[in-house]
């Protein structure tokens, strides 16, 4: 099997199934009961919480658990809408859906939201960004990496702008498909809050983090046993974030991986293109995450051509996981102005690929889109 | 409540027949309920009566509301034939009616029916009487013509059934009354639907899918199994049969000019299918096929497609428009399942430009380079099959 589809779901590492499992089995308390069971409890959920923030440099009393990367994004986003003045916010228009949707829920509060297209690069301009600020803006989300095309978005220069601002908006940073690749030094990032999911990073699915600098405020989602410094209400999924922090700690020293990925995925580029005259990269010109290749196939569908895959051993997406399930080209592609007869395809590495496993998929790549074509052909 | 009260409509005007259409009806009323525990099947005249624990009624209900053949049902208190047992049943079936809906303390009619004629009292006689104990109970008035509330009565020889709740079943004829034949299902909105129509008149069905894999993955096979089984859900599909259709569609891809590819597929299909039919024993094929939905669905390419089967093709849904199938798909159930929107066999191997009128001697000259015969027998070789 050749997994190249990291940026939909990683699976999760041996260590982190381990501790989870142990994590299920004995810290099955409360931790917020007052005896002993549910101290052990809470004392796995701080441990956690050390290694979460080890991740990101940052203090453990600055992370906030959560159920998922969307979660994270909508409580980094919509919490710091809920405490705003300004009524106004600036999203990138190729934000992941769980930003997007929360910035279209904004619009129907009576904000109003200015979608910040990207260069035909697949990243937006941070003079863009700044150019669509007022003085009313009160909340900024900008992704770290783009999910469907790998691009890096300049967040630190977006970062450093808003603060010369008279009064700096909130911003909120997606780092979901970052994790693990790109630096998530989260202070030198300059971002107010960050997003993370356990299950993009080798941990389990069901829990993520926001990380929330200190000083900044949020207003919760909703409320309840006021768990997670009351900005998180509902009873700890102890094992989850057990499983998170584990992962969180293994992927520490990943970047050192990052340029043997990043000559992974070239290489894996160069064979297909070499091979298919007709595929090229779906955008060229940013910085672009080591792990991701987008590449486009004209004229032929990406759905059958990702079963042809399938049929021999390589697993990857159309566009972006999400996006395949609903036809057309997705939002991001729309907006890096794509055309929608082309197929997309996604390829996402982790630091377990090899050079046999992507000479192995540039090879099935071309003997899938083959077949495609032979079928697709009109006489 | 203890028990569902059952009616059926149509059953009585088959004369001769009738008993064998009660019959096939109560067994596929106990097909419906199997996993209830502990409950009786009785059929006083002219109705099905199931007995149950309380805990069970919604449930038998909610299952009872698919058995084709069923017009109505009710749950029901059944009490001996005796003025005061029904007068105090009616009063708390009454009772608990507006409890569970105060809207109906607007009004109220009884609706008397009497099958028992030795009993002392008339039809009319029963509603005076126990219309004035509820009123009097419960402080609800009389209307004869718009009452919010109606309570049923029913005397029978062996006891009486009292209900304030009636719901509709579909109607139709009892699932196999009318004998058998096997559908071609895809993950589309219509064969699910022609599907349900063909039971509801009684016909007993098996569905056949094509599967193309690799070019379709498996989320497409698994959205025809879940149609399928929700077509079950109604006793409209009873088996699954699953055959690879790759390779042989890929021959007749290559067999014949392009825009004649979408007739070539179907008449193979034709073939395919009477061979499963073969094994199920079914009389005739059902499809989902319209006429003009898609640029494909000529009457000619109709005639052409059907030539190659040996059996009937009945086409529920020849005439329908559009938007009648997907309202129906939403009642059946099938519609969420049917949009999800995963690439099924037909979008790959279908040719721009599809012909809009393929003859025959085109068709039957395209075919001559493949063992049709052949080709039918290979695909109906990979058949898998799943029982719903």
């Amino acid at each position: 099997m050749i997994y190249l589809d990291n940026a939909a779901s990683t699976p999760p590492a041996p260590e982190v199934l381990a501790r989870m499992t142990h994590a299920a089995a004995t810290f099955f308390a409360n931790p917020s009961s007052a005896h002993r069971l549910g101290a052990a409890a809470a004392r796995a959920l701080d441990e956690a919480r050390a290694q979460v923030a080890g991740l990101l440099r940052a203090e453990p009393s600055e992370i906030i658990f959560t159920s998922g990367g969307t979660e994270a994004d909508a409580l980094g986003l919509l919490g710091a809408a809920g405490l705003a003045r300004g009524h106004h916010a600036v999203v990138t228009a190729i934000e992941h859906p769980a930003v997007l949707r929360s910035a279209e829920r904004l619009i129907q509060h009576g904000w109003q939201v200015t979608f910040v297209v990207p260069q035909p690069s697949g990243a937006v301009s941070a003079e863009d960004v700044v150019a669509a600020l007022r003085p009313e803006t009160s909340v900024v989300a900008v992704m770290l990496v783009n999910n469907e095309l790998g691009t890096i978005q300049p967040v630190a220069p977006i970062a450093k702008a808003l603060r010369l601002t008279a009064r700096p908006p909130h911003l909120h940073v997606d780092a979901v498909q970052a994790a693990g690749f790109v630096p998530l030094a989260v202070k030198t990032l300059g971002a107010d809050s960050v997003a993370i999911s356990g299950h993009k990073m080798a941990g389990p699915k069901g829990v993520g983090a926001l990380w929330l600098r200190p000083g900044a405020r949020l207003a919760p989602l909703w409320d309840g046993g006021r768990q997670e410094r009351g900005l998180r209400s509902g009873t700890e999924n102890v094992p989850g974030c057990v499983g998170l922090g584990c992962a969180a700690e293994l992927c520490r020293t990943w970047w050192k991986d990052a340029p043997r990925v990043a000559g992974l995925r070239d290489r894996l580029q160069q064979q297909i293109f070499a091979a298919l005259p007709s595929a090229r990269p779906t955008v060229t010109g940013a910085p672009q995450a080591p792990h991701i290749a987008s590449i486009q196939v004209p004229d032929l569908p990406a759905e059958p051509i990702l079963h042809a895959l399938e049929a021999r051993d390589v697993f990857a997406s159309a566009g972006s996981a999400c996006a395949s399930r609903t036809r057309g080209p997705s939002h991001v592609l729309k907006a890096v102005g794509i055309d929608d007869e082309a197929a997309i395809l996604r390829f996402s590495l982790s630091r377990h690929t090899t050079e046999a496993d992507v000479d192995h998929a540039a090879v099935a790549l071309v003997q899938a889109v083959a077949e495609i074509e032979r079928m697709a052909r009109s006489s | 409540m203890n028990a569902v009260l059952c009616r059926y409509g149509e059953l009585f005007l088959k004369a001769g027949n009738r008993p064998r259409f009660e019959r096939r009806l109560v067994d596929n009323v106990r097909l419906a309920l199997t996993g209830l525990s502990g409950f009786r099947i009785e059929t006083p005249h002219g109705r099905i009566l199931v007995r149950l624990s309380e805990g069970d009624v919604e449930e038998a209900c909610a299952r009872l509301e698919r058995v084709f053949g069923l017009v109505s049902i009710s749950p029901v208190a059944v009490v001996d034939s005796e003025i005061t047992a029904i007068r105090q049943a009616a009063v708390a079936c009454a009772d608990a009616a507006v409890e569970r809906d105060p809207a109906f303390r607007r009004s109220f009619r009884i609706e008397a029916r009497r099958s028992e004629k030795r009993f002392p009292l008339t039809s009319y006689e029963i509603s005076c009487d126990v219309g004035a104990a509820i009123e009097g109970a419960l402080k609800i008035p009389v209307n004869l013509t718009d009452p919010a509330l109606v309570v049923g009565i029913e005397v029978g020889a062996t006891g009486s059934y009292v209900y304030a709740d009636r719901r509709e079943a579909p109607g139709g004829l009892p699932v196999e009354s009318s004998g058998r034949a096997l559908l071609l299902l895809s993950g589309g909105i219509d064969s699910p639907v022609a599907a349900w129509l063909s039971a509801k008149r009684g016909l007993a069905l098996d569905a056949l899918y094509f599967h193309s894999p690799p070019f379709v993955g498996e989320k497409s096979r698994d959205k025809v199994v879940t149609l399928a089984r929700t077509l079950a859900r109604w006793q409209a599909l009873r088996t699954l049969t699953v055959v690879s259709f790759t390779d042989t569609q890929k021959r007749l891809r290559e067999a014949g000019p392009a825009p004649l590819a979408v007739v070539l597929y179907r008449r193979m299909m034709m073939r395919v299918a009477d061979l499963i039919a073969d094994g199920t024993r079914a009389e005739a094929l059902v499809t989902g096929e319209n006429l003009g939905q898609v640029a494909s669905q000529t009457i000619g390419n109709l005639a052409t497609i059907e030539a190659a089967a040996r059996r009937l093709v009945l086409r529920p849904l020849v005439t329908y428009d559009k938007r009648e199938t997907i309202d129906l798909a939403k009642r059946i159930g099938t519609f969420d399942t049917s949009i999800l929107p995963y690439e099924d066999c037909c979008s790959l191997f279908v040719p721009p430009h599809p012909s809009t009128a393929a003859r025959l001697d085109d068709v039957e000259r395209a075919e001559a380079s493949l063992d049709m015969a052949a080709e039918a027998a290979a695909v109906a070789a990979t058949a898998e099959t799943l029982t719903l």
